[in-house]
């Protein structure tokens, strides 16, 4: 170690943010017009390690700035102040099918942001200096009640204050289980968030989907005493969305103030299986499933789809035209030609953009392990996407799902239609 | 550590479960959209400023902003502004002007610096965090009205956290027969440059200026030299500071060392430079002997709080008191409060730039004296203590002694001085040309 030569500084600012937030990432007192590679560094939950990195030129001051300089390449390139988490991916050598999800929202992910000399040979270097950020999923002040009795299973987070405030009830896709991360993140953003658990990973066919349970789910959101009644939400996602659009036109009891449905899959009745398509599911190139073509063909039969022509309140579809896990994009023009009540309804398709469309800066997972619940067989999913523009409509689509359920929920009943 | 989260596992979803109040019952059927409160970022370090946003309110009425925060020692501080909506029924305490309250006029930060205990509160408190580990909880509230805001409830609520510990950052408690503090490292490769940290008069081990300083790049060692109310018996021999350059063998870590301190005159400690906020002026040594002497010197103001700056005027008189700061090869920073109630640190700052100046050293010397700011300049949006609770070493009594200066000035010195600290701090520890050559 020279005592003469000055040390790097590296800045991440904000050093806690929540995951939807933007950072900016300064380093200085570098020698001047000279290569330099700055890289993240993740140790998941379930004990992988992701990583992204850029490559840059120092400016004449000794300065890299990832908000305003150029990635020459790396995991991601050009201007990208947040390209250090969204391309994001498993280290070399990892295993394969991974998907970056957080079980524990109540501690915040840990990123270790550092700096190499050089750029296609950093790996053999020491890092020069580090930081570490953190990304929370939950806000201050937020409450986390986990609901776990016989007849309920699920997440409430509900945020600081007197209340009482809007509420949205989240349910999740195929994958089963319990995720929360999107609930809490809602919630920092002033919603009383229900994150449902209808059935456990690998066991939908044996799980009863019958209407009870969510509208059991939806009574226990709309009567809570921090919940405003006649506020309510639901947030969706893959087979998340066949639930919801089938509630909302069949059943009484549950009249949300608005619906958001994420890649979409063909609404039919809850209680019957999907056994009977599989012969429908294609490989590629990598023995990865396709399964996109098994809802082209439900599309054609008028005695799977939910009756949308029923649905009373605004709609919001979000859709990846490279989906590949289902035909959403598809299933979302049948909606709306059925639907017949245009004004209700917002869609928005997203090119290049896979079938996972997560929170912002989200790592994009393009295939991932996957647990068929008709055969318990363990697969690869193919889901779809180019980073970049995945990447972009997970930015996008947060900020205009935030903007309609504001709209929706918050703003004046006049506002509302 | 839960940071400001509540975890309720298994609960069950019975009817009675909730608590039920009126007033938010009444509010869940009313048509009235709610507000929208945010505190941008939620989580920050203390000196980091954040924005303050409402939204959804009813067009051009009378609101306000009110802090809350519950320090460790059971107290309650709090500060509020009157605001008044635009059209589009919003509040942005960042843009908009403050009526009246704890501060007035646009101040994006004044729900934190202008904090004062609560109505009804014990006297001469000092808002200071002794755990740093875990984050000061500050909750935000809206509430409707301006003069007769406290009889309203709250319209909505936020909780944001201060930190003074970045993320991390690694605290080391040093507590052997040599040597006490406590030592904070940065996270990453290293090395870093180095700074012992030396508080004043009030004694015991306080961590956060050394805490916000390893989250801006440093090793930073809080020291502990004598206890509250233990400044007589307390050997305060040079032997103590010296065994601080030991320190980088205990922790395996090459450091470059830097005082701020209150005693620069030492042979064996060749500091990178000085940084001395409100420097008192005396002989390390002797000092338990000389200062009761002095002490008819202390007058009282109209409250009965202890006012001391005359018994340094005094001292300065004396050639033999004073440290030969000519003798000082590294450049000094001196931060004064203009209205330093507490000290003459002003008359002595001119002592010191008169004597450096003769011994051909002016150039090491930075001055920075603020108008209306007292004695304890604190790190940036620090509450402003005018007088606190001192326990007097000599005779173990407790009074208020008087620290001076006027809220908004004195924070904005808080601010500035910070700034201007940090960036002395890095111009001569992280810059090419570390040691300035005289």
């Amino acid at each position: 170690m020279s005592l003469s030569s000055p040390p790097p500084i590296l800045s991440v600012r904000p050093s806690r943010a929540l995951v939807d937030e933007a950072f900016e990432v300064l380093v200085e007192n570098l020698a001047p017009v000279s290569p330099f590679t700055l890289r993240s560094l993740h140790h998941s939950e379930d004990g992988d390690d992701w990583e992204a990195y850029g490559h840059y030129f120092s400016d004449h001051s000794g300065r890299v700035s990832v908000s305003e300089d150029l990635s020459f390449g790396g995991t991601y390139s050009g201007m990208e102040p947040m390209g250090l988490i969204w391309s994001m991916r498993p280290v070399p050598g990892s295993r394969t099918g991974l998907r970056l999800r957080k079980k524990d929202v109540t501690t915040p992910m840990l990123i270790t942001v550092s700096l190499y000399n050089g750029h296609e040979d950093f790996r053999g270097n020491s890092p020069l200096v580090s930081m570490v950020t953190e990304r929370w999923y939950m806000g201050p002040g937020i409450q986390r009640i986990e609901i776990s009795d016989e007849e309920l299973r699920g997440g409430l987070f509900v945020p600081p204050g007197p209340g009482p405030f809007p509420g949205i009830l989240d349910l999740w896709g195929g994958g089963g289980g319990l995720l929360e991360y999107r609930s809490a993140l809602l919630a920092s953003r002033g919603y009383v968030c229900l994150a449902l658990e209808y059935f456990k990973t690998g066991q939908m066919k044996s799980t009863d989907m019958s209407f009870e349970y969510f509208e059991k789910a939806y009574r226990v959101l709309k009567d809570h005493p921090q919940v405003i009644p006649d506020r309510v939400g639901i947030i969706s996602l893959c087979l998340g969305t066949i639930v919801t659009l089938s509630l909302v036109a069949e059943s009484s009891d549950i009249t949300p103030s608005c619906v958001v449905c994420i890649s979409n899959i063909i609404s039919k009745p809850p209680g019957k299986t999907l056994s009977g398509e599989f012969n429908k599911i294609r490989v590629d190139e990598n023995n990865h499933q396709i399964w996109r073509d098994v809802g082209l063909a439900l599309l054609k039969e008028p005695s799977m789809k939910v009756d949308v022509a029923k649905i009373n309140c605004p709609l919001m579809l979000v859709n990846g035209c490279d989906d590949q896990n289902w035909c959403s994009v598809e299933t979302a023009d049948d909606t709306m030609d059925a639907a017949g009540k245009g004004h209700l309804l917002t869609r928005l398709d997203y090119p290049d953009t896979g079938h996972l469309i997560e929170p912002p800066f989200s790592p994009h997972c393009v295939a991932g392990n996957f647990m068929v619940y008709s055969s318990n067989e363990k697969v690869i999913q193919r889901y779809g996407g180019k980073t970049k523009p995945h990447s972009d409509a997970q930015d996008d689509s947060w900020r205009k799902i935030l903007s309609f359920l504001r709209r929706h929920l918050y703003c004046s009943h006049r506002a509302r239609m």
